[in-house]
C-alpha cells in the first residue's frame, strides 16, 4: 500500500467525501440520530396516547398495597405487602426454580452425556432414547404432563403418605420438618464457614504440594472430615441449640415444616428433564471434540481410564462444552417463565400477570419485566465467559 | 452491540406502534359503523355469559349484550365478531381497540374505571363473590375454612376479595392462581385445593363442567358486591350511550312486559311508553346516532332482558339461577333502568 500511494501522484487536497474514515464517521452519526429519534417518537407517541385515553401512567403503583395473597414466598409477604414487593417475591421465586433447574439440568446432562458415549449398546442407547424424546417435546406440554401426572395423582392430605411421621407426601406438596435454630447455634455457623475456609487452604497447599513433589494428597477424604467433624463437634459442644420443627396435620392441610408445593416441583423436574437433554448432547459433542489421539496418549502413559476421563478428556471437552451450555442455561431461565400455566408464582405469574391487572398499568410493567429477564440473562452470561476464561487453555 | 441495540428498538417500536396504530383507529362509534360489525371480547368459555354451543355458536348474556348493540346499530344481530379473551388480557385487548366493546363478566371497580382508560356502561348481572366446596370435607360455612388452599382464576377482582376475606377473619389461606377457570376447575377436582372461589354464578356455571357436579356444594356465603357489566374505551360518548342504552332498552322493555313473541303486537299498543320504547313516537333514534325502531330490533332479535336472563342462566338453561339480585326493581330485586322518554 504505502508503494502503491508513493508512486501514485498525491492530488493537492484529498475529497473529505471518499475519506473512508470520515464517511464512516457520518454514516454512524446519522444512524445514531435515526435511532435516537425513533426511540424518542415512539416514547413521546405512546405517553400521548395513554395520557389521551385517561390510562394512568408512571411508577407510583409500586408503593400501594397489593391486597392478594401469593403461594410461595422466599421473603416475609403478606396481602398489605405492596406491589414492590410481589415484585420481589416473584423475582426470587423465578431465580429459585431456575437455580434449581440449571443445577439439575447439569448434573441429568453430564450423566446422560457421557453415558450416550458409553460401549455399553444398552446403557448408549437408553441414554439416546432419553435425549430423543424429551429434546422433541415441547416444554409446555411436559410441565403439564409432570404437573397434572404427578402433582394431581397424589392421595389427599388427610390419606398423606409418610415417612416415619416427620416427611409427608400429598397432593398440596412435600413437607419436611424445619430446622429451627436457637440462640447458640452462631457458634456452629462460625465453624461451618470457618471449615470452609480451612477446606480452599488445604486444597491449595496440596495442589502446591502435588506440583512441587508429584505425591497426591487425598484432599477429598481430609476435607469431607474437617467439613463434618469440625461443625458436628461445635454443634455438639455447644449443647445441640436446634430442633426441628415437624410438620403436622391440622383442619385441611399440614401446618409448620418446608413445604415443597407441587408447581415447583414438576415445573424444576420439566425444566431439568428438558434441558438436560440439550446439555446431554453438548456434553457428547464437546468428548468427541477432543482428538482420540489425547485418550491414546494418556493410556499408553499408564494412566487409569477414570484419571483420561478426568484429567485429560474433560478439560479439553469444557472448552467446547461451555459456550453452548451458557446459552442452555440462558434458555432454562427464560423458559421458567412458562410457569405461569400452573400456577407457580414465579416473576411473569405474579408481577405480569396478576399485578398487572390489578393495576393496569401494562407497559411500566411489562418493560420492568422485560429488563428483569434481560438482566438476569446479562449475569448468567457474564459469569459463563468468566468461568470460560478460566477453563481455557492456558500456553505455558 | 449494534444488534442487541436493534433488538431492544424493535420491541420498543412494536409496543410503541400498537398503541400508536390504535389511536389512528379514531371514534369507534364511525369505525364500527363503516367495518359492518361489532368486534366482542368475550370469556373464553363461561357457560351462560359467555361460551359456545355444540355447534360453535357463541350463547350468553354477555353475548347477547353484544349482539343488542349490534342489532341496534345495524338491525342484525348477527354483525357480531368474538375474540375469547382470558382474565389478564382483557383490559389490554380494549384498551389498545382489539376490541370494541368487552362484556366479559367483568366487575365495575373503582380503579378499573377511572385509571384504565375505560368505562362502565351498565351492570348487566349482579353478583357476589361465593365458595365452593368438596362435599365430602363437611364444611357448612366459609367460616370453617381457615387453612384451606383455594383455587382461583389470575387478574381477578376475586383474588382481593378472597384476601380480604381472610384477613377480615383471620383465617389463613394458601391462593393457588391458575390463567383459566377451566384449570381451577380441573385442579380443584384433583383435590389441589380445597375449594374454589369465584363469582356466584361462575360456580354454578363452573360446577357443571365437574365429571361428577353433586360432589360439589356451594356454600351460602357471599363475600363481596360483583357488578358485572359491559365496558368500553373512554373518550367516545357517542358509543358508550349506544352500549348503555342497548342494555336500558332491553330492561325498559320487560319492565313495560315487551318480549320477543308480542313486540310485532305491541307496535300497535296504544300505552305511550311502550310506544316510546318501539320509536313509534316522541324520541328519536338519531339521538344515538341509529335508526328509530333501533330498540324494536332489539327486543326482536334479543329479547328483553328477563327473557335474556331466562334463556342463558335461569330456568331455560343448565344453570338454573334464580332472578334474585337480578329481578326488576319493582319485582324485589335492584335491575333498574332511566326511562326512554
Amino acid at each position: 500500500m504505502a508503494d502503491a500511494s508513493s508512486e501514485r501522484d498525491t492530488p493537492a487536497k484529498p475529497r473529505l467525501l471518499s475519506d473512508p474514515k470520515f464517511r464512516a464517521l457520518v454514516f454512524q452519526i446519522l444512524a445514531s440520530i435515526t435511532v435516537a429519534a425513533f426511540i424518542f417518537f415512539i416514547v413521546r407517541n405512546t405517553l400521548h396516547n395513554m395520557e389521551l385515553r385517561g390510562i394512568s401512567t408512571g411508577f407510583g403503583f409500586l408503593d400501594r398495597a397489593s391486597g392478594f395473597g401469593i403461594l410461595q414466598s422466599l421473603i416475609e409477604y403478606n396481602e398489605t405487602s405492596t406491589y414492590g414487593r410481589t415484585f420481589l417475591v416473584g423475582l426470587l421465586n423465578t431465580i429459585l426454580v431456575s437455580a434449581l433447574g440449571v443445577f439439575f439440568a447439569t448434573i441429568i446432562g453430564f450423566i446422560m452425556g457421557v453415558l450416550r458415549l458409553s460401549s455399553n449398546w444398552l446403557i448408549s442407547k437408553l441414554a439416546a432414547v432419553y435425549i430423543e424424546i424429551f429434546r422433541n417435546i415441547p416444554l409446555l406440554l411436559q410441565i403439564f404432563f409432570w404437573y397434572y401426572a404427578i402433582g394431581f395423582n397424589l392421595p389427599g392430605p388427610r390419606q398423606a403418605l409418610s415417612v416415619g411421621e416427620s416427611l409427608f407426601l400429598s397432593n398440596r406438596g412435600l413437607y419436611l420438618p424445619a430446622p429451627v435454630f436457637e440462640d447458640g447455634f452462631m457458634a456452629t455457623g462460625l465453624a461451618i464457614i470457618g471449615s470452609i475456609v480451612a477446606v480452599i487452604f488445604l486444597a491449595r497447599w496440596a495442589r502446591k504440594r502435588f506440583e512441587a513433589t508429584g505425591q497426591l494428597f487425598h484432599t477429598v477424604y481430609a476435607s469431607l472430615a474437617i467439613l463434618i467433624g469440625v461443625p458436628a463437634l461445635v454443634f455438639f459442644a455447644t449443647g445441640s441449640p436446634m430442633h426441628l420443627d415437624y410438620p403436622s396435620l391440622q383442619g385441611f392441610n399440614f401446618q409448620g415444616g418446608v413445604a415443597v408445593i407441587p408447581e415447583l416441583f414438576a415445573l424444576t423436574l420439566a425444566l431439568s428433564i428438558y434441558t438436560a437433554a440439550f446439555i446431554a448432547e453438548t456434553v457428547r459433542s464437546g468428548i468427541q471434540a477432543v482428538s482420540h489421539g489425547q485418550t491414546e496418549a494418556a493410556s499408553a502413559l499408564g494412566l487409569r481410564p477414570s484419571w483420561t476421563l478426568r484429567l485429560v478428556v474433560i478439560p479439553q471437552a469444557m472448552r467446547v462444552i461451555i459456550p453452548p451450555l451458557t446459552s442452555q442455561y440462558l434458555n432454562l431461565t427464560k423458559n421458567s417463565s412458562l410457569a405461569a400455566a400452573i400456577g407457580y408464582p414465579d416473576l411473569v405469574a405474579v408481577f405480569a400477570g396478576t399485578t398487572l391487572n390489578q393495576t393496569g398499568q401494562a407497559v411500566e410493567i411489562i418493560a420492568i419485566t422485560m429488563s428483569v429477564y434481560l438482566l438476569l440473562s446479562l449475569i448468567i452470561s457474564i459469569f459463563m465467559n468468566w468461568y470460560n476464561a478460566k477453563m481455557a487453555l492456558r500456553e505455558r | 452491540m449494534n444488534f442487541k441495540r436493534i433488538s431492544v428498538l424493535t420491541a420498543t417500536a412494536t409496543v410503541g406502534l400498537m398503541i400508536a396504530g390504535s389511536a389512528s383507529a379514531g371514534a369507534t362509534f364511525d369505525a364500527v359503523k363503516k367495518k359492518g360489525f361489532v368486534q366482542c371480547g368475550v370469556s373464553t368459555g363461561l357457560p351462560g355469559f359467555s361460551a359456545t354451543d355444540d355447534k360453535g355458536n357463541w350463547k350468553g348474556i354477555d353475548v347477547d349484550a353484544c349482539r343488542a348493540v349490534a342489532a341496534a346499530l345495524f338491525g342484525d344481530a348477527s354483525k357480531v365478531k368474538y375474540t375469547p379473551l382470558n382474565a389478564k388480557e382483557r383490559f389490554t385487548a380494549l384498551q389498545s381497540g382489539e376490541v370494541d366493546m368487552l362484556p366479559r363478566n367483568t366487575t365495575w371497580t373503582y380503579t378499573r374505571d377511572t385509571s384504565l382508560g375505560l368505562n362502565f356502561a351498565g351492570v348487566n348481572y349482579y353478583d357476589g363473590q361465593g365458595f365452593m366446596v368438596s362435599k365430602k370435607l363437611g364444611v357448612k360455612s366459609a367460616k370453617e375454612l381457615s387453612g384451606a388452599a383455594v383455587c382461583i382464576q389470575a387478574g381477578t377482582t376475586t383474588e382481593l376479595n378472597l384476601a380480604d376475606y381472610f384477613r377480615a377473619n383471620k383465617m389463613e389461606y394458601k391462593a393457588i392462581t391458575y390463567d383459566s377457570s377451566d384449570e381451577t376447575v380441573k385442579a380443584f377436582e384433583a383435590g389441589r385445593c380445597d375449594m374454589l372461589t369465584s363469582d356466584q354464578s361462575q360456580l354454578y356455571a363452573l360446577r357443571i363442567k365437574l365429571s361428577d357436579p353433586s360432589s360439589a356444594i356451594v356454600l351460602p356465603e357471599i363475600i363481596s358486591k360483583e357488578p358485572l357489566g359491559p365496558v368500553v374505551r373512554q373518550g367516545d360518548d357517542e358509543w358508550f350511550n349506544l352500549v348503555r342504552w342497548s342494555l336500558f332498552a332491553q330492561i325498559n322493555a320487560e319492565e313495560a312486559g315487551v318480549t320477543m313473541k308480542n313486540v310485532d303486537e305491541m307496535m300497535k299498543s296504544a300505552d305511550p311508553n311502550i310506544r316510546r320504547i318501539l320509536g313509534i313516537e316522541g324520541v328519536k333514534g338519531e339521538f344515538l346516532g341509529v335508526e328509530d325502531k333501533w330498540a324494536y330490533n332489539i327486543i326482536k332479535q334479543v329479547g328483553n332482558y328477563g327473557e335474556m336472563f331466562e334463556r342463558n342462566v335461569g330456568e331455560g338453561s343448565a344453570l338454573k339461577i334464580s332472578r334474585g339480585l337480578n329481578a326488576l326493581w319493582n319485582k324485589g330485586g335492584i335491575q333498574y333502568a332511566p326511562p326512554i322518554r
